[in-house]
């Protein structure tokens, strides 16, 4: 009887014990999981969702995008074995640098609502937190515009009502000016709420500033040199802007680029005696004048990249073999001009044909643009208190050339007896990781201890805007409205920090190619050429598919649509020839390295990036890029 | 481990359970033709003339997108169905009808089997009987120009340019010409008796022909119309 009890009561336990309701059994709150009701009380909370929100903004060319996001458009070589495609390829496929993410935008939209919605916040935090996630949301669409042309325009998150009918939540494409328009009415709208004034990763009154100035500039010359294209538009609008509202645009740009001006809070940043030093030191000094919003590294606390480890000089690698992926080409060296404010090529030969003896390698470079040794490094150059080595053989008197396969194989030079006859940066034809070009890259190049090793990497920043592109947004827009004596002030202040002293008149005749040419040297590696040509409808002249010749590459510097296809370099010979005056001295020789064998070519179906068949699919009311 | 009976079998099970025939059959059915005006080919660029084809009311909506080849021939394998034809704006160097509203015609298509079907269009200019000859380390090549459009879609010749290439593909494309002699438009002064020659280069590794072409850059079209591919020997 007893155990009959005992066995009942345990039986009894045993089924209460389950008489849970099912909905309570399985509604256990996540433990991993924040609720968006909690999230939303918190500013630090907040913050760190903002965090979240800035890590996924795009960049074209990026620190922590790979160097390969720099190595495009003959304005670099690749010097890696399973990056010559860049080469070797004639042109882009129409999906190229497409962009069409909206996730990030409706996490954008929720993040903008809940903020909005929050009862916990305090007003001012509230404003600071909208004027923030606007700001990521104008910038993402700007980037996706400058990509894909009109996209579909959502500013509130979107539901599924799980009717069956999803035609609500199909969003045909805007128009090209309507996304442009609205990224500058949300920085009009914004640029007052932004309480952030001390951290330029985030958005600032500056940054919404430059934003706007940017799209208004892009906005503009798309209407105005749209023209010139007259295929690459869509009935619809979806593509192309029309012509009369480019003046409003560039008025909008100029407006928008004189407010930051006007405010004094940036400058141009003149810090060191050395020009060229001081060029390469905007990138990385973190208190840098000049830059309004930035990516921001930090070493040993997990946000690094490995630009530096990839680009060092092979010889002042930290890490072994890896180094020397990025060689800046000979294109955009030959692009720097001398001190008078001409062009001309690096002087090789003289009139007659005959080499040019240099008694140091830098001396052919001497009496350039101040932003050539800045942004270049040169062969001899200097870079953690060491000179690249850089040869491409002997020449002898006789006309013959030593040369070998890499530094570590000496060849026999006769009165020199066996001695390493390249240099241990390079260059050679097909050799990775050193130069192939005769150049490495020394923007963002990071002369911290340690920053070339893989395990630490680099934290220099990537400065997305910065004050020499608004000066020289100002300039463009004023000279697209006819003020040139305006834009030369503008431009002359860039030009001056880089030694130009003697001030640069524009007129309408020279004012296109000068400011074409000025972008490309002051921002080149900062992801603009490609958006820069594209906006002015010059993208499928310059890059027209035609292999160049050496001869073609040193003539016409500085005209806008000089072809550009494939990249070249400036290989240093050691002449030899015992008894002759020029005997140790350097020779320089236009190469086109062997890898180079493909020449870009630049499609009208490449002007607006392809949106997949899996979107059209989706979504029907999508329209197609043109030309594709 | 020692390998069992049993485990072969259970193997030999593994793999024949795999046997299920699949849902569907691959597409068998071929659809081909040829760009052609007056039953003349059209000669393209290979892979760089698009057309798309639809299937509507089946599966995604999506087009199935096809490329015109040299001789501007087209083939797809399909399955028997309707299908719809049309061309993307802007591609090709001819005209397509326009039904106006940014509305371009399409080709309504039927399969019920293999089908030959040439895809009637209006190119702007044609390449006629074109000679090449070679004499001297040059090709040259005489050639005439009909004008086809003269309404209000006339366009002008940007440029005419004779191609010579190492392999049977010749055009613009950087790869595929290893020489070429560019005419402008306004240079020429009649559309007859047009006589042009380029320098052959150094072959490497040598052959002792070449193929010639001949291609017209029509001011505002992107696509180029090309005469057929000529092997010159020398």
């Amino acid at each position: 009887m007893k155990k009959i009890t005992i066995t009942t009561m345990f039986a009894a336990l045993l089924i209460t014990g389950a008489c849970k309701k099912d909905s309570e059994f399985l509604d256990v709150p996540p433990k991993s999981i924040i609720a968006s009701d909690v999230a939303f009380t918190d500013p630090a909370l907040v913050l760190s969702i903002l965090g979240d929100l800035y890590n996924r903004q795009v960049d074209f060319s990026g620190l922590d995008n790979g160097w390969a996001s720099f190595a495009d458009f003959s304005e670099s070589f690749p010097s890696e074995n399973g990056s010559y495609f860049f080469v070797q390829r004639t042109g882009w496929g129409f999906g190229e640098w497409g962009l069409y993410d909206y996730t990030y935008v409706r996490d954008l939209n929720l993040f903008i609502e809940r903020v909005t919605a929050s009862t916990a916040l305090t007003e001012s935090e509230k404003n600071g937190f909208i004027a923030e996630g606007r700001f990521l949301r104008a910038n993402f669409y700007f980037e996706m515009v400058k990509r894909m042309g009109g996209v579909p325009l959502i500013t509130k998150s979107l539901d599924y009502d799980f009717s069956g009918n999803v035609s609500s939540l199909q969003i045909p494409r805007a128009k090209e000016s309507d996304i442009y328009d609205f990224v500058i009415s949300e920085a009009e709208a914004i640029k007052d709420l932004a309480t952030n004034t001390s951290d330029k990763s985030r958005a600032s009154k500056g940054a919404i500033l430059a934003m706007e100035a940017r799209a208004a500039l892009y906005a503009g010359s798309i209407a105005k040199y749209g023209v010139t294209t007259p295929v690459v538009t869509l009935p619809g609008g979806e593509v192309g802007i029309p012509a009369s509202m480019a003046t409003g645009y560039y008025n909008k740009a100029l407006t928008a680029a004189k407010a930051i001006i006007a405010s004094g809070t940036y400058s141009l940043y003149k810090q060191l005696p050395d020009l060229s030093d001081n060029f390469a030191n905007i990138f990385l000094d973190k208190g840098s004048s000049e830059s309004i919003f930035v990516e921001d590294f930090k070493a040993n606390a997990g946000k690094t990249h490995a630009f530096t480890t990839n680009d060092q000089p092979y010889s002042i690698s930290d890490e072994g073999g890896d180094a020397g992926r990025l060689d800046p080409s000979l294109n955009l060296v030959e692009a720097f001009e001398k001190l008078d404010n001409t062009y001309a090529p690096l002087a090789t030969k003289d009139e007659l044909g005959n080499p040019i003896y240099y008694s140091n390698q830098l001396d052919i470079f001497a009496g350039r643009d101040a932003r050539l040794a800045g942004t270049v490094l040169l062969p001899n150059g200097l870079f953690k208190g060491k000179r690249t080595d850089v040869m491409a053989g002997y020449q002898l008197g006789n006309g013959n050339i030593i040369s070998s396969s890499d530094a570590s194989q000496p060849q026999d030079v006769p009165g020199l007896g066996r001695v390493q006859v390249v240099g241990q940066d390079g260059p050679v034809s097909g050799l990775e990781l050193r130069t192939q070009t005769g150049f490495y890259i020394r923007k963002y190049l990071d002369p911290t201890v340690g920053s070339g090793r893989r395990g630490r990497g680099s934290d220099v920043n990537f400065i997305r805007y910065r004050y020499a592109e608004v000066l020289l947004n100002a300039a463009e827009a004023a000279a697209e409205l006819g003020d040139y004596a305006t834009a030369s002030t503008y431009i002359n202040q860039v030009r001056s920090r880089a030694g130009l002293t003697t001030p640069l008149v524009l007129t309408a005749a020279n004012y296109f190619d000068r400011i074409v040419h000025e972008r490309r040297v002051e921002l080149a590696f900062e992801g603009h050429i490609l958006f820069d040509m594209k906006r002015w409808r010059i993208a499928h002249i310059v890059w027209d598919g035609n292999p160049m010749t050496a001869s073609e590459l040193v003539t016409n510097i500085g005209s806008a649509k000089k072809r550009n296809t494939q990249p070249f370099g400036l290989w240093p010979y050691k002449y030899y020839n015992p008894g002759n005056a020029n005997s140790g001295k350097w020779i320089f020789k236009e190469v086109k390295p062997a890898p180079v064998t493909g020449s870009n070519r630049f499609q009208m179906g490449n002007y607006y990036s392809q949106i997949s068949d899996d979107i059209i699919s989706r979504n029907p009311k999508i329209v197609k890029q043109p030309n594709q | 481990m020692k390998i069992k009976f049993h485990h072969i079998i259970i193997a030999l099970l593994i793999t024949a359970s795999g046997c299920k025939k699949d849902n569907y059959k691959a597409p068998s059915v071929t659809l081909k033709g040829h760009l052609t005006y007056k039953g003349e080919n059209i000669n393209v660029e290979a892979n760089q003339v698009p057309f798309d084809v639809y299937q509507p009311g089946f599966g995604k909506t999506g087009s199935i997108r096809g490329y015109f080849d040299q001789d501007g021939a087209y083939s797809l394998l399909l399955f028997n169905g309707s299908y719809k034809f049309t061309m993307p704006a802007n591609q090709g160097p001819f005209l397509w009808k326009e039904l106006g509203g940014s509305k371009r015609d399409t080709l309504n298509i039927n399969l019920s089997g293999p089908q030959t079907l040439d895809i009637e269009v209006t190119p702007f200019y044609m390449l006629r009987n074109p000679q090449f000859t070679t004499a001297g380390g040059k090709v040259n090549a005489t050639f005439n120009i009909e004008k086809v459009v003269n309404d209000a879609n006339a366009k002008d010749i940007e440029a005419v340019t004779l191609y010579i290439g190492k392999t049977a593909f010749v055009s613009e494309n950087g790869d595929q010409n290893k020489a070429k002699t560019e005419l402008a438009g306004s240079a020429i002064t009649s559309m007859n008796n047009i006589a042009m020659s380029v320098n052959i280069p150094t072959l490497v590794p040598t052959q002792n022909y070449v193929f010639a072409r001949l291609g017209i850059k029509i001011a505002g079209v992107e696509d180029r119309i090309y005469s057929p591919i000529v092997k010159v020997s020398f």
